[in-house]
């Protein structure tokens, strides 16, 4: 990567203008678009480690919600941008599975405990059954169709069963006996990970991976029991069976876990779980505060996309955000309601839309104050799929960051200064306009009108149009095709857990053509992948990039 | 799993119970250390007493004028940030001026010399390194019959602050607090080597059979898998291998270790501590080196890395705008003193929680001596002077005499050399069988001359 080259993930913005239908161009997308960046190039795995959210659900799914996870896990692998791509890439390390099998060990032996051996396992030895082996065969050919998303080979029911009853007699339990084995199931690969397998055509994956496919992009867990039964009859290998299920997903209440899930990955709100500030700088932002910050968005962004299933474009302008007690003091508004409500900020109030939520705006800053190349970087990067170079070494930032500077008092006027220098200016043009339109919210996401007793100016322009204030900066979001193809883009790669390859092009411009076509419904999105062949494509049919790379995980710069 | 595995087994397992307290000596459990078994290492216990390796990490270098010592060899002089080691200066070697050659690379920020230093050639990100980290490297050679590979931690409560990498995308997670550090040595599967009497508890035997049964789908889930996942693949059932060795330990009395006392649980810092303030971070810290310390002395583990602060250190003082690596870019020179003085005072921060780590290491005896003595502890940072980021002369010290094997105390220029042979030096010192390390312009094929005996 060159420090100047700005590689767009997908295409820019005035190519796609232009691109209608989009199939016919899909051929243009070959020259238009250099593909992928040496940066950005794509695991080529069918196989994805389940994230943390996903091994959680789960086992809430299996065994129920008060069954509890209680451990560390692996942390995430960001490639692309993405969690979901970075699943493809990672593999389980030795300190990892012991986490694993300390987690497996925790749920089994709840699971196999007083409390909830009789709802959940549900038998026990007996006159009929002296040593459990009949119960374990029921328990594990009912659980391990959940846990393995497929039924258990004649071969795994029997070493679960040898398992358990070897175990009981070690450990002079039956009970201990079945929670070992159950242990094992919980530690082993094909639970820990997705595994894609053909079908006997060998051109798509089979049933039962369609469903896992299915299942953990619309709801973020495994497929239930409808879903396994209707992969057993085959009903996945017709595009009727196949709607049928894919409605009757989208239709679930659970579908908004599946598009929290992806929002989630796609604005790295996981990130606010860890996120702290000053407390003596920002008293307001406790870790509390933080988590009530993500919860907000992904409910906000919820209510919009799949409560009212609204455009994707008009969550850079709305003035309705959820907001909850906690929240009142961060954007100064009295809220008398227990637990989470909506509100409407008024016409004109600087807080409109996505980009002014300051989960956002707190997640991009320093601990301290805020940063306006932080955030311009970050906007780019995960809502335009823009990647920016970092900084090269040997720059001089004394001018730039010296908030004491008696001349240069805003943040504005000590960027400016930074832009004299060419090689500074080429990165900067592109971060800082969008960042200084924000400058009016401050490194917690607290609305200011002064820093350091000066009026804060928050024009400026993108793309080349003019924006006045954070408000007009989300208009020009909301009409900017970069931004909706980036959602289509992201929205693909999330779902297959790749970076666009040559293959993915013509696919993703479709699904873009018919985004637009479909009013930029994220619900219509969802379901147009869902139904779309090439997701169940073997990966095979994909060729291979160049090589295995993975992009930097976003650094804080200045 | 076979047939005649299970009964195997379960033949020994009962075999086991039946006998109730029976002292279990190593040759009786040698049977069940099949294919997947480990013994303590030889050097674990009795024998003699083993080499340990470490890392010490710490985020945005020095000011090379305020820490490069003047004089060479012994007795060194202590510029004012290194004033903090006085008190352990001879059991620590200064190591200046060793570069890191771009090649033409680029310098990502504080990646480049960091990459560089632990996996022997620069790289643009971490999931971009074309070699393992070099705590892996000795891991690989000494870490078997220890109950933990290697031990990972970070001091500043973040399990993502790692610089230990199998690969680009196989990261060692680090303990990330004094609770999780204690609960992983000292929780409830430690047994104290110097107990007189051992009872190997069952519970290990059955999730010691259950794993290999885990193992035991190794073949026929390869076979599925194409040649990405194959790897992949792998590398999970190496790690479940290494869990069973692990459990397999769980199995034997453990070798005695005189320095060895299981340690009180310590208490937990506030919940709302922090932990990018300066003080706090620095008494974290302290109590993770001890947890370490006694680790290492229980016979634990061989290798660790500790991460004091991360690469552009997030260290900052409450209720100041603007933190550690911001200032180093930003904070103006002060001209009357000559260098940027906030700056100063957090490189100096750094050079005081290293003289903390080294001296809980030197504060346990161990044979003659400490069990610093039986240490090779690597600390570096990522860059030199970091308001440009600098990767030439990137600090380095080395803390304990290796068991006999290195000199401690010294100081050695490098005169623009290669950083790599640090890294060299360190593996072939701890028994890697190895001529050279680091790729293009950074392979080395010399060890430093200047610290072996």
């Amino acid at each position: 990567m060159t420090f100047l080259s700005i590689t767009r993930r997908v295409f820019a913005p005035k190519i796609l203008a232009v691109i209608v239908p989009a199939m016919a161009a899909a051929a243009a997308f070959a020259t238009a678009n250099s593909g992928p960046s040496p940066n950005t190039g794509s695991p080529q795995g069918s196989i994805r480690r389940l994230t943390e959210a996903q091994y959680r659900a789960v086992i809430a799914d299996v065994f129920g919600d008060d069954i509890r996870v209680v451990g560390r896990f692996e942390p995430d692998l960001r490639v692309d941008g993405l969690v979901a791509v970075g699943t493809s890439a990672v593999s389980v390390t030795p300190g990892g599975l012991d986490q694993y099998e300390e987690l497996a060990r925790g749920i089994a032996g709840q699971i196999t405990d007083d409390a909830h051996r009789a709802k959940l396992v549900g038998c026990a030895p007996g006159v009929d059954d002296p040593d459990g082996a009949k119960c374990a065969r029921a328990f594990f050919t009912r659980v391990g169709l959940m846990l393995y998303r497929r039924p258990l080979t004649p071969g795994e029911t029997q070493l679960a069963l040898a398992t358990t009853l070897a175990s009981a007699r070690t450990l002079g339990s039956f009970d201990a006996g079945l929670a070992a084995a159950l242990t094992g199931m919980l530690t082993s690969p094909d639970f820990l990970f997705r595994i894609d397998a053909p079908s006997a055509a060998g051109r798509s994956v089979g049933g039962y991976a369609k469903a896992v496919k299915l299942s953990f992009l619309l709801w973020n867990t495994a497929p239930d029991a409808q879903l396994l039964a209707a992969a057993g009859r085959g009903e996945l290998d017709t595009q009727a069976g196949l709607t049928r299920q894919v409605d009757r997903l989208i239709a679930s209440p659970r579908f908004t876990n599946g598009i929290r899930a992806f929002f989630s990955d796609f604005l790295l709100l996981d990130d606010m779980e860890t996120l702290s500030k000053d407390q003596l700088l920002y008293p307001s932002f406790t870790s509390a505060v933080s988590s009530a910050l993500r919860e907000q968005t992904l409910r906000t962004i919820t209510d919009l996309l799949v409560t009212r299933h609204g455009d994707y474009r008009d969550l850079f302008t709305t003035r309705r955000i959820a907001m909850t007690r906690e929240l009142g003091p961060i954007y100064t508004v009295p809220v008398s309601a227990q637990g989470w409500t909506f509100h409407e900020f008024p016409e004109g109030d600087p807080r409109t839309g996505l980009l002014t939520q300051a989960s956002l705006l707190a997640l991009h800053s320093h601990p301290g104050r805020t940063s306006p190349t932080l955030r311009g970087k970050a906007i780019r990067e995960t809502l335009l799929c823009e990647k920016i170079p970092s900084p090269p070494a040997n720059v001089n930032f004394a001018v730039v960051q010296d908030v004491n500077n008696p001349t240069l008092k805003t943040t504005r006027a000590r960027l400016q200064a930074h832009l004299n220098d060419e090689e500074c200016a080429s990165c900067h043009r592109l971060t800082d306009p969008i960042g200084l339109g924000l400058e009016k919210f401050d490194g917690a996401g607290q609305f200011r009108m002064t820093e350091h007793d000066e009026p804060i100016d928050t024009s400026g322009s993108f793309d080349k149009l003019a924006f006045r204030d954070a408000a007009s900066l989300g208009e020009l979001f909301h009409d900017s095709p970069a931004v909706a193809s980036c959602l289509v883009s992201s929205v693909w790669r999330y779902a297959t857990g790749r970076s666009i390859g040559s293959s993915d092009q013509p696919v993703v411009a479709a699904l873009d053509a018919r985004f637009r076509a479909q009013g930029y419904r994220v619900v219509d999105l969802m379901r147009s992948v869902a139904l779309e062949p090439a997701f169940y494509a073997e990966p095979a049919m994909f060729p291979a990039p160049p090589k295995v790379a993975a992009s930097a995980t976003p650094r804080k710069a200045s | 799993m076979t047939h005649a595995q299970t009964s195997r087994r379960s033949f020994l397992m009962r075999g086991l119970i039946g006998g109730a307290t029976v002292t279990v000596g190593i040759p009786l459990l040698d049977m069940f250390l099949d294919g997947n078994g480990e013994a303590f290492a030889a050097t674990v216990g009795g024998g003699p007493l083993p080499t340990r390796f470490g890392t010490w990490f710490w985020g945005c270098g020095m000011i090379p004028s305020r820490w490069e010592p003047k004089q060479t060899g012994a007795n060194y002089d202590l510029p004012p940030q290194l004033a903090p080691i006085k008190a352990i200066q001879q059991h620590v070697s200064v190591l200046s001026g060793f570069d890191v050659p771009l090649d033409g690379k680029g310098n990502l920020p504080h990646i480049s010399g960091n990459t560089a230093v632990r996996t022997g050639a620069p790289a643009e990100a971490w999931q971009e390194i074309r070699a393992p980290t070099i705590d892996m490297l000795i891991a690989d050679a000494i870490g078997g019959g220890t109950f933990f590979r290697l031990l990972n931690l970070s001091a500043d409560q973040n399990a993502k602050t790692s610089y230990s990498f199998r690969n680009g995308s196989s990261m060692n997670a680090a303990t990330p607090s004094v609770e999780a550090l204690y609960e992983q040595i000292f929780g409830s599967d430690f047994h104290d080597p110097n107990k007189a009497d051992f009872k190997p508890d069952p519970k290990y035997i059955a999730r010691k059979s259950v794993l290999s049964a885990v193992g035991e789908q190794r073949r026929a889930l390869l076979a599925r898998a194409g040649a990405a996942d194959r790897a992949r693949l792998d590398q999970y059932f190496t790690s479940v291998r290494e869990l069973e060795s692990k459990l397999a330990l769980q199995l034997q009395k453990p070798p005695p270790a005189e320095a060895c006392v299981r340690p009180d649980r310590p208490a937990s810092l506030p919940a709302n501590a922090d932990m990018t303030d300066t003080t706090t971070r620095r008494a974290n810290h302290k109590l993770m080196a001890q947890l370490l310390a006694m680790a290492l002395a229980c016979n634990q583990t061989k290798v660790f890395n500790m991460t004091f602060s991360a690469a552009a250190a997030d260290l900052r003082q409450a209720g100041e705008t603007t933190g550690y690596h911001q200032t180093t870019h930003e904070e103006p020179i002060d001209r009357t003193i000559g260098y940027q003085p906030t700056v100063d005072r957090f490189a100096t921060h750094s050079m005081e929680a290293w003289a903390e780590f080294v001296t809980e290491l030197a504060a346990v005896k161990e044979g003659s001596g400490t069990l610093l003595d039986n240490c090779f502890v690597l600390a570096h940072s990522e860059c030199s002077y970091a308001k440009n980021h600098d990767v030439s002369g990137i600090p380095v010290m080395i803390a304990g005499r290796a068991g006999g094997k290195i000199k401690a105390g010294i100081h050695v220029r490098g005169s623009g050399q290669a950083i790599s042979r640090v890294g060299l030096t360190a593996q072939q010192i701890m028994g890697v069988s190895t001529d050279s390390w680091g790729l293009d312009a950074m392979q080395a094929r010399q060890p430093i001359s200047e610290l072996l005996i």
